[in-house]
């Protein structure tokens, strides 16, 4: 602690100011839609967004309530997917790690190569674009946003690092004891690889969340979109917007469609979740970090 | 000839379970890794839908040629390395500075406060971002004009001025990834031995000679090796970033077009699968090449660094 004690006051409140100053600057974004969803729709179009509005206006949220029917079908895609990918994801990806931490299984540095050579070299994106749509007809399937992610040759090995640390008296005294490999993995090796499995299932389960570049290639049918990807149809195409919100909302007292509100409002709704969970998982995913840096 | 089959069933009998275990994840590899990779065969052929992988007709190099020969070529290229190279330099600049300051901070909750807020934007989707980036640099109603404009300077068209582009994307990389590459770094710093510093006190060392002559150096390693990884795949960008911000705004190409964005634009807006295919492959090629060499100098670096 002597360390700490050496540095000057002014130095002291310098670094003070500038860490401060830069971690609230990261959150400046959050505070511009915040804000941008609650501003009068003509003072955005006459003046700009701005961090506090001159005049307040809830008709974004009016007219995001009206057309919650949409957001939460949304909702129920993005959140199908998170589920059922993350979960399937950690079941296959262990299934192919833990053997590959045996060290008696004779050709383990086969697979890991088969699976590490997917690191380093990529088809592209067109025959994969192909393969995906043309031959194993995923398109416009809520298969074509999990599927694709299910394996990755990173996560593989980051498991298999966490069950090398596991004993291995513990697999070889359930052996003599009669139980067969099935049984080791799923009662002993997978319990025990928790916090590893968590780890990873969260890194899986942001990755799926956020991901809208399985939807954007494989996804046109509107009611297959999870929320990533009806919020870029939002702030890209207002025609989107109009097509369902005209008929259901008359528009506020100014008579303007609030347009642009709306689109803020539509991002601060899916973000909402993460806002939430942020401080539960935030440990999680530091120790995942420094795990995957120290051997990745 | 017999042993090694004696052998290979030797190892089933005795292994079968763990073996048919690793058949699911082998069967995704194969479907969504190596088949597309078979696929690469596109690239020689003049390619359509109904004939297939197979009856299509086969060109040579042709589609190669149109790309190489098309202007794209060059600045797809130029612009994914000089994003992806201010990219690297300036977050290793930032984190490492980030990580140091922070590592001077007594005050823990200030410390934890802050390095949550910037690790936040880690876990926001690109969607969002393009949702922030319409806010604030939008030519009409953004909030940054208002801010120009409240102080008499006279808007700009942010959104056709391709010449910002670069500084705006690096910026919007470093806001994303600080307090991801923070957490690497502090971890690193929170390795070196304590000894040394408290034995640089006793002879008299300042605060700043133990940052420059301990903590530096003793971070170096973990900079070079996530920089030389960083390099090696400095022909791929995040296709989710740049589509996402920049979408098909045409006017910002010239300094925002990567090849990721450019492949996915030749296949799904104009539908030419040889050329975008070819685009492809050139990067996936030289990718690998980079991929190899600078796995070969992080390991000639540190043994333990290296990817493989």
């Amino acid at each position: 602690m002597a360390v700490q004690q050496e540095i000057r006051l002014v130095p002291r409140i310098l670094i003070y100011l500038v860490v401060g100053i830069f971690s609230v600057g990261c959150l400046m974004p959050f505070l511009l839609i915040i804000s941008g969803s609650f501003t009068d729709e003509a003072e955005i179009i006459t003046k700009g967004f701005a961090f506090i509005p001159n005049k307040v206006s809830y008709a974004p949220w009016v007219m995001i309530y009206h057309d919650i029917r949409r957001i939460i079908n949304g909702y129920i895609i993005t959140v199908t997917v998170t589920v059922a990918g993350t979960l399937l994801s950690l079941l296959v990806t262990a299934m192919l790690a833990y053997p590959l931490s045996v060290p008696t299984l004779k050709y383990r540095n086969y697979i890991a190569f088969f699976a590490f050579f997917t690191m380093i070299f990529y088809g592209g994106m067109v025959p994969w674009y192909i393969i995906v749509s043309r031959v194993l007809h995923l398109r416009n399937t809520i298969f074509a946003l999990i599927l694709p992610y299910t394996v990755n040759a990173w996560n593989m090995f980051l498991l298999r690092n966490f069950f090398r640390t596991i004993p291995k008296e513990i697999p070889e005294s359930a052996k003599i004891d009669g139980a067969g490999e099935l049984t080791i993995f799923t009662r002993l090796i997978l319990p025990l690889a928790k916090p590893g499995l968590a780890t990873v299932g969260l890194f899986v389960a942001l990755g799926y969340w956020n991901d809208w570049w399985l939807g954007l290639m494989f996804i046109e049918n509107h009611r297959l979109f999870p929320v990533q990807l009806l919020l870029r149809a939002i702030i890209s195409n207002v025609q989107f917007l109009r097509s369902a919100t005209a008929s259901a909302v008359q528009s506020d007292a100014s008579g303007i469609l609030p347009a642009e509100g709306v689109k803020m409002a539509t991002g601060l709704v899916t973000i909402g979740p993460i806002i939430f969970l942020y401080p539960f998982v935030q440990k999680y995913f530091i120790k995942g970090i420094i795990v995957g840096a120290v051997k990745g | 000839m017999q042993r090694p089959i004696r052998i290979f069933l030797n190892e089933m009998r005795r292994n079968h379970a763990l073996y048919l275990m690793t058949i699911p994840g082998i069967v995704f590899f194969l479907l969504f890794n190596y088949l597309p990779m078979f696929g690469i065969i596109v690239v020689f052929k003049d390619f359509n839908y109904i004939d297939g992988f197979f009856r299509s007709s086969w060109v040579g190099f042709k589609n190669f040629g149109f790309f190489f020969n098309s202007t794209d070529a060059w600045t797809v290229t130029r612009n994914t390395i000089v994003l992806n190279s201010l990219f690297i330099f300036t977050s290793l600049i930032l984190q490492i500075g980030f990580a140091l300051l922070l590592n001077e901070i007594s005050s823990r909750w200030f410390k934890q406060t802050t390095q949550s807020l910037m690790f936040f934007p880690y876990f926001i989707s690109w969607i969002i971002v393009a949702v922030f980036t319409y806010n604030f640099f939008h030519s009409d109603h953004g909030a940054l004009n208002r801010i120009l404009r409240h102080f008499g300077i006279a808007p700009v068209s942010w959104l056709a001025r391709a010449e910002y582009w670069t500084w705006f994307l690096t910026l919007i990389y470093d806001w994303k990834w600080t307090g991801f590459g923070v957490i690497i770094y502090l971890a690193a710093l929170a390795g070196i031995n304590e000894e040394l510093y408290e034995a640089a006190q006793i002879d008299g060392a300042g605060k700043w000679t133990q940052i420059s002559r301990i903590s530096i150096p003793l971070i170096i390693p973990t900079a070079v090796v996530l920089t030389l990884l960083a390099i090696g795949r400095i022909m791929i960008s995040d296709f989710g970033m740049i589509y996402g911000i920049i979408g098909d705004n045409s006017m910002l190409y010239r300094t925002t077009n990567v090849i990721d964005t450019y492949v996915y634009r030749a296949l799904r807006q104009l539908g030419d699968i040889g050329m975008s295919a070819a685009a492809g492959l050139y990067q996936s090629v030289v990718g690998l090449v980079l991929v190899l060499g600078s796995n070969l100098l992080a390991r000639r670096f540190s043994e333990e660094g290296a990817l493989f």
